[in-house]
C-alpha cells in the first residue's frame, strides 16, 4: 500500500501560495490569546506535485463504471454522461450562494422548478420535494409526512409501519428514527408481499408500508393495487422506496398505482456519479392529500418569476437539510431527463430489463436462481450449489469476479436468499460486456469445480488481498498517529 | 440513442437467448392496467448541443458571486480553492466508483477516508471520527442522538446562537424519539451562562455549543464546558467551524465530548447550499455509538497494510431498525474535495487562510462603524470572520440598495441588522468599494 500523505510530509513545502495579507494587526490584537489554539494542527506539508501523485497513485487502485461493469445489485451503477460534469460546473452554478437575493438565483430556481415537475411526470406524483440529499434521508422525509398525515387527522393510536423481509436495511432503520415501530413480514413463495399475512398484520394501528417496487429480488409486486385497498381500507399510507425505480420509468407512474409516497435515488435512476459513496439526492415526491406535509421550501412560480416558497410552513416536516438540498447533483439529473425524454426514459427502463433478462438467461445453467420468472432490471443469482459442492461461498466468488476486472454483484443481499448475488447490469452496458462478464461468471462456476482452493485465495491479482476485515474491528485503527 | 449501446440487432439476439419475441413478455407480471397508456409528458429529448444551449439560458439568469462582491456566509463561505482540487475529484477512478464494500478493488477510496478523517481529529483534537454526515445541520442533530444512545437523557440544550435553519433539521431529526429541545438564551450575541448554569440538571443530555456561533461571535467554550461537565452525564457537542481551528482553541482544549461542523469551506464550491458535508468526530470510548461509515487500518491476508470499513454492525445493513443512524450514501466526494484541500493548505496556508480571514473581516468592521448609523451589534464580543451590524436603515432595504452597485451586502438577521462575512478573498480594495456603497447607500 502507498504511505499516508501525513508520510509525504516534509517541513516548509507548501502546495499553495496565498496573496500578501493587506494587514499586520497582532491577532491576539483581535482575538484574545485564550481563544488561540495551544499547538498548531499538525496538516501534512507537500508541494502540489506531491499532492498530485498521492492521490493519483490512489485512485489507481479504485474500480469505476468507465473501468468496468459494475452489476451491483440495486445500487444501478451505470454510465454517468460527462455532458453534466462539464455543464454543472459553470461558475454560474457552482458559485451560486444559497442567500443571494432570489432575482439572482432566477436560472437556477427555474431549472428546480422544471426538474421538480418533470420527477412529478415520471412518478406520477402530485408533487415533488428536491430538499432530501440522498436515499435514506427521502425514506426519512417520507415517514415523517406519513407521521406528520397521521398527527393532523388525529390518528394518535398509529404506532407501526410494516416493511417486508426483503428491504433494505435503511427502510426500518429510516422508521425507528421517526419513532415507528417495525413489523417485519415474510415474502411468499413467489418472493413478493404476502397478502394474507399483510391482512392478518394490518390493523388501526398501521401507519403505513413501505415497499420497494420492483422489490429487491427483481421482481415487480404485482398486487399493489389490493395492498393498497388493504392499507387504504385502515387510512393507511404506502411508501415506495425508489431504489428500482429504473425498471419503471415510462411503464408505470407510481402515484397511478396505489403509491402515496416515493423517494427517488437520482444517484442511481438519473445517472448521477456515485462519488465513492456520495453525494447523491433523494427526491421525494407525494400525492395531493400530502402535499401540505413537504419539506419547506418548495420551488413556486409566480409572475415576478420564480421563488422559495415556505407558504406551507405550518403544516410542513419542516426541513432536512439546511438549504435547499444537493443542487449540483439536480442540475445533472435535470441534463439528463432532459437530454431522454419521454421515449428516452421508456428506452432505459426496457433496456436495464433486457440486459438482466439476457444475463439470467445465460447464467440460470451455472447457478441457483430462485425464483426463475422473468426479472424486472435485476435478478438475485445464488452461491448455494457451490457451497454445497465446492464448498466455495458467494464470498469467494464475489471476490475472484474482482480478479476478472469485474466489481462483485451486491452479496448477501437480499438477506432472504442464502449466499445470495444480486445482479444489475444496467441499460448502459452492451452486449458485448454482458457476454464478457456472463463468461467470466461461467469460468468461476467451472474454477469452483476444479480448483476450489482457487476461490478460497481470490483475489489474486488487485492492489491488496483478501482484506482483514475483523481485523480492523478488533484493532480499531481510525486515524494515522502524526509522529513529530 | 445516447448511453445505450444495444441496437435491434443486439435484442434480436438476446430475445432469442431468453426465448421471448419481443419486449412485453419480459413484463407480463405489470398488469395491463397499471401501465402507462400514452406514454410520459415531457419535453422533446434534446441533444448534446441543445442541453447545452438551454442550460446557457439558465446560468445567464443567475448573477454569481464572481461577478459581484459578495460577503455572504452564514454557514456556507466563498473561499479560494484550489484548481488542484477539483482535478482529483473529477477523476473517474473516485468519481464515479461506488461506496468501498469491495475493499480489494476500492483501496484508493478507503485510504483517502483515513486521511480524512486523521484530518478532522487533527483539527479537532478528537480520536475518531466517521467518513461524513450530510451536511453541519444533520451532524449536530446526530450528535444530539448519539449523546442519548450514551447517557439516555431526553434533554438537549440547543443555544439561541445556533445556525437557525440547523436548527430547525435538529427537531425534524429529533423529535421522533422524543427529545425534548430546550433554547438556552443569549446575552450580547453569545450563550448566557448565568441562563446556560440555570438550566443545566441531571436530566440534560446534551448541550450544543456553535462556535463562531451563527452571529460569527467566539462563545467561551471553556466556561461553557465547564458549567456543562458539572453534570456528570452531560456530553458537550461543539459545533465549529473547521477553517477556524487552524487558529482557534481544538474542541479538545475544552474538552468537548462530540465535534461536529459544516465542512464545505474545505475546498468544496457553495453550489447554492449543496452537496454540503458534515464532519463528525469523537472520542474512541463512543465509537460503537457513532453514525456513519468509519475506515479503518488493517492487514490483507499477505500481511501488507490495507484499509476497510469498519464497525459496520451499527450501520442500516446489519443492524437495520436498531442500527445508531439510518445514513447509507454521504458526502464521499466532497470529503475528497476537503482532504485534498487540506493536504495542498498544509499547517500553514490553513492558518493564512483563517488569519486573513479574520484580518480582513475585522478591516472591513472598523471601516464600517465610522459610517454615521452604523455600529457593531455586540460591540463587546470577539469575531471570526463574520460580525453583524446595526443599520440605520432595515438590512432588506441595504440589501436592496447594494445589489445595485454589483453587492451582495450580507444576510438579514433581524430588521436592522445585516451580517457580514469575509473571508481571505476579499482584497481591501473589494471592503473599501464596500464601505464607500454603504457610506452611499445608508445616508440616502
Amino acid at each position: 500500500m502507498p504511505k499516508t500523505i501525513f508520510e509525504h510530509s516534509s517541513p516548509g513545502r507548501r502546495g499553495v501560495r496565498l496573496p500578501a495579507c493587506e494587514f499586520d494587526t497582532p491577532l491576539e490584537d483581535l482575538i484574545p490569546k485564550k481563544y488561540h489554539r495551544k499547538s498548531i494542527a499538525r496538516l501534512p506539508e507537500l508541494s502540489e506535485l506531491d499532492v498530485m501523485r498521492h492521490y493519483i497513485k490512489l485512485s489507481h487502485m479504485n474500480h469505476f463504471i468507465e473501468k468496468g461493469l459494475y452489476p451491483l445489485g440495486s445500487c444501478t451503477m451505470k454510465y454517468n454522461p460527462k455532458i453534466n460534469e462539464q455543464l454543472v460546473r459553470h461558475s454560474c452554478f457552482a458559485d451560486l450562494h444559497p442567500y443571494q437575493p432570489e432575482s439572482t438565483l432566477q436560472g437556477a430556481l427555474e431549472l428546480l422548478y422544471e426538474l421538480q415537475n418533470d420527477l412529478a411526470e415520471i412518478s406520477g406524483m402530485a408533487k415533488v420535494s428536491l430538499q432530501p440529499v440522498a436515499g435514506a434521508q427521502g425514506e426519512f422525509t417520507g415517514i415523517k409526512i406519513i407521521d406528520a398525515y397521521h398527527k393532523a387527522k388525529g390518528n394518535t393510536h398509529k404506532t407501526k409501519i410494516i416493511i417486508p423481509d426483503s428491504a433494505h436495511g435503511t427502510n426500518p432503520a429510516s422508521c425507528s428514527l421517526v419513532g415507528y415501530d417495525v413489523v417485519e413480514i415474510k415474502s411468499n413463495s413467489e418472493g413478493r408481499c404476502d397478502i394474507d399475512r399483510l391482512r392478518e398484520l394490518v390493523d388501526e394501528n398501521t401507519a403505513g408500508f413501505m415497499l420497494t417496487n420492483p422489490n429487491t429480488l427483481g421482481l415487480f409486486e404485482s398486487q399493489i393495487e389490493e395492498i393498497a385497498e388493504i392499507m387504504h381500507s385502515v387510512d393507511a399510507l404506502i411508501y415506495m422506496d425508489g431504489a428500482n425505480l429504473n425498471a419503471l420509468l415510462g411503464i408505470v407512474q407510481p402515484g397511478k398505482i396505489g403509491f402515496d409516497i416515493i423517494h427517488f435515488n437520482l444517484h442511481k435512476t438519473f445517472a448521477t456519479p456515485h462519488g465513492g459513496g456520495g453525494p447523491g439526492a433523494g427526491p421525494v415526491g407525494v400525492v395531493e392529500k400530502l402535499v401540505p406535509y413537504l419539506p419547506v421550501p418548495l420551488i413556486e412560480k409566480s409572475d415576478n418569476g420564480y421563488h422559495l416558497d415556505y407558504s406551507h410552513e405550518t403544516t410542513s416536516i419542516g426541513k432536512v437539510h439546511t438549504f435547499y438540498g444537493n443542487f449540483a447533483v439536480l442540475v445533472r439529473a435535470y441534463i439528463y431527463i432532459k437530454m431522454l425524454g419521454a421515449e428516452g426514459l421508456r428506452r432505459i427502463s426496457e433496456n436495464a430489463i433486457i440486459n438482466a433478462n439476457y444475463l439470467m438467461a445465460i447464467l440460470k445453467d451455472y447457478y441457483h436462481i430462485q425464483h426463475q420468472e422473468y426479472c424486472m432490471h435485476e435478478f438475485v443469482a445464488d452461491g448455494t450449489k457451490q457451497k454445497k459442492e465446492n464448498n466455495v461461498s458467494t464470498m469467494d466468488i464475489a471476490k475472484r469476479l474482482l480478479d476478472k476486472g469485474f466489481h462483485a454483484p451486491t452479496v448477501y443481499f437480499p438477506l432472504i436468499i442464502p449466499e445470495a448475488m444480486m445482479i444489475e447490469p444496467t441499460e448502459t452496458e452492451s452486449l458485448e460486456s454482458l457476454n464478457a462478464f456472463a463468461q467470466a461468471m461461467i469460468e468461476i462456476a467451472q474454477e469452483c469445480a476444479q480448483n476450489p482452493e482457487l476461490l478460497h485465495e481470490a483475489p489474486l491479482s488487485t492492489p491488496v488481498r483478501r482484506v482483514d476485515d475483523a481485523r480492523a474491528v478488533k484493532e480499531l485503527d481510525p486515524i494515522f498517529k502524526i509522529q513529530e | 440513442m445516447p448511453y445505450i449501446s444495444n441496437t435491434d440487432r443486439d435484442r434480436r439476439e438476446m430475445f432469442a437467448k431468453i426465448g421471448i419475441e419481443n419486449f412485453d413478455e419480459l413484463i407480463q407480471t405489470i398488469p395491463k392496467k397499471l401501465r402507462i397508456k400514452d406514454g410520459l409528458k415531457m419535453d422533446k429529448a434534446l441533444s448534446e448541443l441543445e442541453i447545452t444551449e438551454k442550460i446557457k439560458g439558465k446560468t445567464c439568469q443567475n448573477l454569481c458571486v464572481q461577478n459581484v462582491n459578495s460577503f455572504l456566509g452564514a454557514g456556507v463561505y466563498d473561499h479560494f480553492i484550489p484548481a488542484a482540487v477539483d482535478y482529483i475529484i473529477s477523476r473517474p477512478e473516485f468519481f464515479t466508483a461506488y461506496t468501498p464494500y469491495q475493499a480489494e478493488v476500492s483501496q484508493g477510496t478507503l485510504q483517502f477516508i483515513y486521511e480524512y478523517q486523521s484530518m478532522i481529529c487533527e483539527l479537532t483534537g478528537m480520536e475518531i471520527a466517521n467518513a461524513s454526515m450530510y451536511d453541519g445541520a444533520s451532524a449536530v442533530a446526530e450528535a444530539i442522538l448519539m449523546a442519548v444512545r450514551k447517557n439516555h437523557l431526553l434533554k438537549a440544550l440547543i443555544p439561541e446562537s445556533l445556525h437557525p435553519e440547523y436548527y430547525r433539521v435538529i427537531k425534524a431529526y429529533t423529535e421522533g424519539i422524543g427529545v425534548e429541545l430546550v433554547r438556552v438564551p443569549c446575552s450580547n450575541g453569545l450563550i448566557d451562562l448565568d441562563k446556560l448554569a440555570e438550566m443545566l440538571d441531571e436530566t440534560v443530555g446534551s448541550v450544543v455549543l456553535q462556535s463562531p456561533n451563527y452571529f460569527g461571535n467566539i462563545e467561551d467554550a471553556h466556561k461553557v464546558s465547564e458549567l456543562v461537565h458539572k453534570e456528570a452525564k452531560c456530553l458537550l457537542i461543539a459545533c465549529v467551524d473547521p477553517i477556524s481551528l487552524a487558529i482557534l482553541n481544538a474542541p479538545s482544549e475544552y474538552e468537548a465530548d462530540i465535534v461536529v461542523g459544516e465542512g464545505q469551506a474545505l475546498g468544496n464550491s457553495m453550489y447554492m447550499g449543496g452537496p454540503l458535508f458534515g464532519f463528525f468526530a469523537t472520542k474512541l470510548n463512543m465509537s460503537r455509538l457513532m453514525p456513519g461509515r468509519i475506515v479503518g487500518g488493517t492487514i490483507d491476508k499477505t500481511g501488507a497494510r490495507a484499509y476497510a470499513l469498519t464497525l459496520q454492525t451499527r450501520e442500516q445493513h446489519i443492524r437495520r431498525g436498531k442500527a445508531t443512524s439510518n445514513i447509507c450514501s454521504n458526502q464521499s466526494l466532497c470529503t475528497l474535495a476537503a482532504t485534498v484541500y487540506m493536504s495542498l493548505m498544509g499547517r500553514q496556508g490553513l492558518r493564512e487562510v483563517a488569519i486573513m480571514s479574520t484580518q480582513n473581516a475585522h478591516y472591513l468592521a472598523r471601516e464600517l462603524t465610522k459610517i454615521k448609523g452604523i455600529e457593531m451589534r455586540y460591540p463587546d464580543a470577539y469575531f471570526f470572520k463574520e460580525f453583524v451590524i446595526k443599520t440605520p436603515l432595515p438590512a432588506q432595504k441595504i440589501i436592496e440598495m447594494m445589489l445595485s452597485h454589483g453587492i451582495y451586502a450580507g444576510v438579514a438577521v433581524a430588521e436592522n441588522e445585516l451580517m457580514i462575512a469575509v473571508t481571505e478573498k476579499k482584497t481591501k480594495a473589494a471592503m473599501d468599494e464596500y464601505v464607500s456603497a454603504m457610506q452611499e447607500v445608508s445616508n440616502a
